[in-house]
């Protein structure tokens, strides 16, 4: 039987990383993430986890730090928040573009300005087109479950995977978790076997500069260009799609807890309306759904764990029986709409599925989301359900206007 | 069969001629003059500074000098650094060089 204990998100990101058996961790700190590489350093320290802890000075050379161990074979991790994350950019994109099986942890936090540190997810959704896959957790059991599937994804596909939960909302609450066994994550997940291995008996340059065509190299191989490069990362991570739900399976039937989709359903089976978003936003949208039920409102969750690669297929099929459509989101692509709202109206474009579809902007910089504020905003949503003007402007959850 | 390269990322070996013919890169071309060049007048491995600032490591030191037009990219250094002004730099394509 497994054993259940009651932890922090920040700590069962930590106890992952160490039942993954992680070889390198390089991070620097910031706020709400702090506590999970203070954990990671403390099982280091004790000898816990056999990895070495690389110090640095920013978060610029934590990710390149990662970028060189797991170039030369070993398993990393980082973790960070918000403007951590963001002067990692750079470093993001060589991670995918180096096809590296990176895992880090986004313990998502508002950004600057002005100064916040406080949980909304527009970090992470800023980081969106580099190539990382992301998945976002509803709960502290989503958390530990989640790293220890990423790794097995990454490292499947080479490609890194970022896993996102709320700040705060996750990472400081304290949530039963149920620990998974070390012999079982052992055997789910198989030693890193790197892509390309550095050894002076085949000296490499790796990530040389690249022309715009192919190239003849010295051997007479037509090597590929830049474009080549780039597509072979389009197609892995269009792939990952199937890799991640057959992880999901493999994981859940080791578990008992379910994983096989690339979205989680909360009453959607005979849901008339049908409320979507990503990490704790959508766990409090089942305390709505609950509430809407008692009042005759036929609702249901849709949570979306996967946002790259987006689950297009999977979420045409979802909605389909729909009659309205409410997308939740804590971030905002400014002047326009929510990240996710503009990707599920792409999902649907010319399959005839068509229902209403409210964008509500809420929770910025941790303002809270309570329950009455989603119902509200379902109520919201069905008065304005035949208004074209409502539903091509965000409307902001509790928020002076 | 064409071999493909399977890597997953951009990667290149050490080895002359790994990216090509980089000789097609240039304009203008070095050409010597053997009647100046000191190796060739003093019949003596001699001088060889055009060996020695040559970045591209395609100037050979016997006697005459070559130049390995494969992989001259006719940046001129070896023209500005001959002392004995053995080397003009020349249009590439112009047969009076």
């Amino acid at each position: 039987m497994a054993e259940v204990q009651i932890m922090t998100g920040n700590t069962a990101a930590a106890t992952a990383v160490k039942l993954c058996q992680v070889q390198v961790v390089s991070a620097y700190p910031i706020t709400p993430q702090t506590s999970v590489t203070e954990t990671l350093s403390q099982f280091i320290e004790s000898g816990e986890l056999k990895a070495e802890y690389v110090r640095v000075e920013s978060e610029h050379s934590a990710m390149t730090v990662c970028i060189s161990a797991s170039t030369v074979g070993a398993r990393v991790f980082t973790s960070t928040s918000s403007h951590g994350l963001l002067y990692m950019h750079e470093q993001l994109h060589w991670a995918a573009g180096s096809r590296l099986p990176i895992v880090m942890c986004c313990v998502n936090r508002g950004v600057g300005a002005p100064w916040s540190i406080f949980n909304d997810q527009q970090d992470s959704i800023s980081q969106r087109d580099t190539g990382w896959i992301q998945l976002y957790c509803r709960d502290n059991q989503e958390i530990i479950d989640t790293v220890i599937q990423a790794y097995r994804i990454a490292e499947e596909v080479y490609a890194p995977v970022m896993v996102c939960y709320d700040g705060f909302v996750l990472s400081h609450t304290m949530m039963p978790v149920c620990l998974p066994d070390a012999d079982m994550v052992n055997s789910f997940l198989p030693p890193y076997k790197p892509h390309t291995i550095l050894s002076a008996d085949n000296p490499r340059n790796i990530n040389p500069v690249i022309f715009p065509g192919m190239r003849k190299n010295s051997a007479g191989i037509l090597c590929d260009g830049y474009m080549e490069i780039r597509y072979k990362l389009q197609e892995t991570l269009e792939k990952s799609r199937d890799v991640i739900v057959s992880t999901g399976i493999k994981y859940s039937k080791l578990t008992g807890r379910d994983y096989s989709g690339m979205l989680w359903h909360y009453k959607t089976d005979d849901a008339e309306v049908i409320l979507t978003g990503m990490g704790s936003i959508a766990t409090e949208a089942t305390v709505a759904v609950d509430e809407l039920r008692l009042k005759g409102i036929k609702a249901g969750v849709l949570g979306v764990r996967v946002f790259r690669p987006f689950p297009h297929a999977a979420i045409q099929q979802a909605l389909q029986n729909a009659r309205a459509v409410i997308v939740l989101e804590k971030d905002i692509s400014y002047g326009y709409e929510g990240a996710l709202c503009s990707d599920i109206k792409a999902a649907l474009y010319g399959t005839g599925i068509n229902p209403p579809l409210h964008n509500f902007i809420a929770g910025l910089g941790g303002r809270d989301v309570k329950a009455r504020e989603i119902f509200e905003a379902v109520q919201t949503s069905l008065t304005e359900m035949n208004n074209k003007n409502t539903q091509n402007k965000t409307i902001w959850i509790n928020c002076r206007q | 069969m064409e071999k493909k390269d399977k890597n997953i990322s951009a990667m290149s070996t050490p080895a002359i001629g790994e990216a090509g013919f980089t000789g097609d890169w240039r304009d203008m071309k070095p050409v010597i003059d053997h009647g100046k060049c000191i190796p060739s007048v003093k019949n003596k491995p001699a001088c060889y500074l055009c060996w020695l600032y040559c970045p591209e490591g395609v100037i050979k030191t016997g006697i005459p000098v070559e130049i390995d037009m494969d992989y001259c990219k006719g940046c001129g250094i070896c023209a500005e650094e001959c002392p004995a002004k053995a080397i003009t730099m020349v249009n590439e394509g112009d047969e009076n060089g």
